[in-house]
């Protein structure tokens, strides 16, 4: 039995794996299907930041179960802008609803709430922190589309602030994968994660060169590289354009290579990969909705 | 000789608590840690950088100390004992262990954490003990490992 789904590394590998075979299971119902799995119950979604994919995705997981969904609308018009404090805010709303839903600009934000919450609280994303379910819906992805036990994977673009790439790199090390590193100097993968997936025994390899790497692997995720992260915008052109995909940097690429990421893109892939066989960022968009009702299928029943 | 030395600087008590062996320099953190402040009414002397800088020593007078208050003094001074006095004997002596867990001791270094904002909740640690101290936020994660003291509530 799930209760809350606060950080990825709270679960372990068996749990994960449940969640994605349930998953499997409810993929054809969030084809276009619907059901009453859920019927009769409420889920509660509080985005005190906005959100496009993770918030409409946990609307029509909830509605293909069968379920309702309430919110509290506009910020500006709900109890938070009178400086209501979040625990007071979960307290009373948990007693609406069956399960909560939150994404909050605070790290830790969605630990203090499961505190203060008598329903499961599911974390959509808190600050620079954690944002487990997406990384639930990569793991499916990588599962669905390629393998995941021993998958080779590049993880490419900002991997020092890009909090998506963090959960995922201590996910896949519960799958013995084999990790490539590929950032510019500035924007590394933080030592002290780097620390966590070797003592898992993880192999890792890092290096600045997309091209030393992307003939070897089975997965290419790439995540946006920002443009405030670098002073000099000429630098952050050059950077940027360096780790561009496009039809001739796959040239080379095994067969079944697998192209993924988080989305919104902002020019890490050209829009003439869209049509190629690789490219399967949209399904992985897709996925977040059989991800996103297993889970809640799993913590209200 | 040392006994001497120190013995001349503060003179032994009759009943109370003597935390010996504390990092030299970190006393007054000890007693942040204890919640001694200039509004309490007990009677505590201090030594700091005795034997060549080697410690500090704290003894406060009718106070004796539980273990549950003084062993949040090994975030800061691993190494520190705690004497118990009645009658000018030391009637108890132990070591600080270094507990798993502390709670509202010392805050989050992230100033994004959820506990550096308005809301009920006490910052709460997690301690792990590999060469040094570690503090890992059970809130944001954020891992403290230098500097403790500086994050003392």
């Amino acid at each position: 039995m799930i209760r809350h789904v606060i950080n990825i590394t709270d679960l372990s590998r068996d749990e994960i794996d449940r969640i994605l075979d349930r998953a499997a299971e409810l993929e054809p119902i969030a084809h276009r299907g619907s059901s009453n799995i859920l019927s009769g119950r409420i889920l509660a979604t509080l985005f005190y930041e906005p959100s496009t994919r993770t918030r409409l995705s946990f609307d029509a997981a909830m509605k293909r179960l069968g379920g309702d969904v309430i919110d509290f609308g506009p910020i500006e018009s709900s109890s938070i802008a009178k400086g209501e404090n979040l625990a007071d805010t979960i307290s009373v709303i948990s007693g609406y609803a069956d399960a909560i839903v939150l994404r909050h600009p605070k790290e830790g934000a969605a630990r203090m709430a499961s505190e203060f919450s008598s329903v499961p609280v599911i974390n959509a994303g808190d600050g620079a922190g954690q944002h487990p379910t997406q990384t639930l819906l990569d793991l499916y992805t990588m599962r669905k589309e390629s393998h995941l036990s021993n998958v080779k994977i590049a993880l490419v673009g900002d991997l020092r602030y890009g909090r998506t790439v963090h959960s995922l790199a201590h996910a896949l090390s519960l799958y013995n994968a084999r990790i490539y590193l590929v950032s510019p100097d500035q924007l590394q993968m933080p030592d002290s994660i780097k620390g966590d997936l070797i003592n898992s025994g993880t192999k890792i390899t890092e290096t600045t060169d997309i091209d030393d790497i992307i003939d070897v692997v089975d997965v290419l995720y790439l995540t946006r590289i920002q443009k405030e992260r670098f002073p000099d915008p000429g630098e952050y052109q050059m950077v940027a354009g360096s780790y561009r995909i496009t039809n001739e940097t796959l040239r080379n690429v095994k067969d079944d290579l697998i192209i993924m990421h988080p989305l919104p893109r902002a020019g890490e892939i050209d829009c003439e990969v869209d049509a190629s066989k690789h490219a399967i960022y949209f399904k992985q968009s897709f996925y977040g909705v059989p991800v996103r009702m297993a889970i809640l299928s799993m913590v209200m029943e | 000789m040392k006994q001497g030395e120190i013995g001349l600087r503060v003179r032994r008590i009759k009943h109370g608590t003597v935390i010996d062996h504390i990092a030299a320099g970190q006393a007054l953190n000890v007693l942040r840690i204890l919640g001694i402040t200039d509004r309490s009414n007990e009677v505590v002397s201090v030594v700091m950088n005795v034997s060549d800088r080697k410690k500090d020593i704290v003894k406060i007078e009718d106070r004796e100390l539980k273990p549950e208050e003084v062993d949040k003094i090994a975030l800061i001074s691993p190494d520190a004992t705690i004497n118990i006095i009645r009658d000018y004997e030391v009637v108890a002596k132990h070591r600080v262990i270094l507990p798993s867990q502390i709670e509202g001791v010392v805050r989050c270094m992230n100033p994004n954490c959820i506990t550096n904002t308005d809301e009920p909740v006490r910052p709460r640690f997690v301690i792990h003990r590999n060469d040094a101290v570690e503090l890992h936020c059970v809130y944001c994660g954020r891992v403290i490992s230098e500097r403790i003291a500086d994050f003392l509530i």
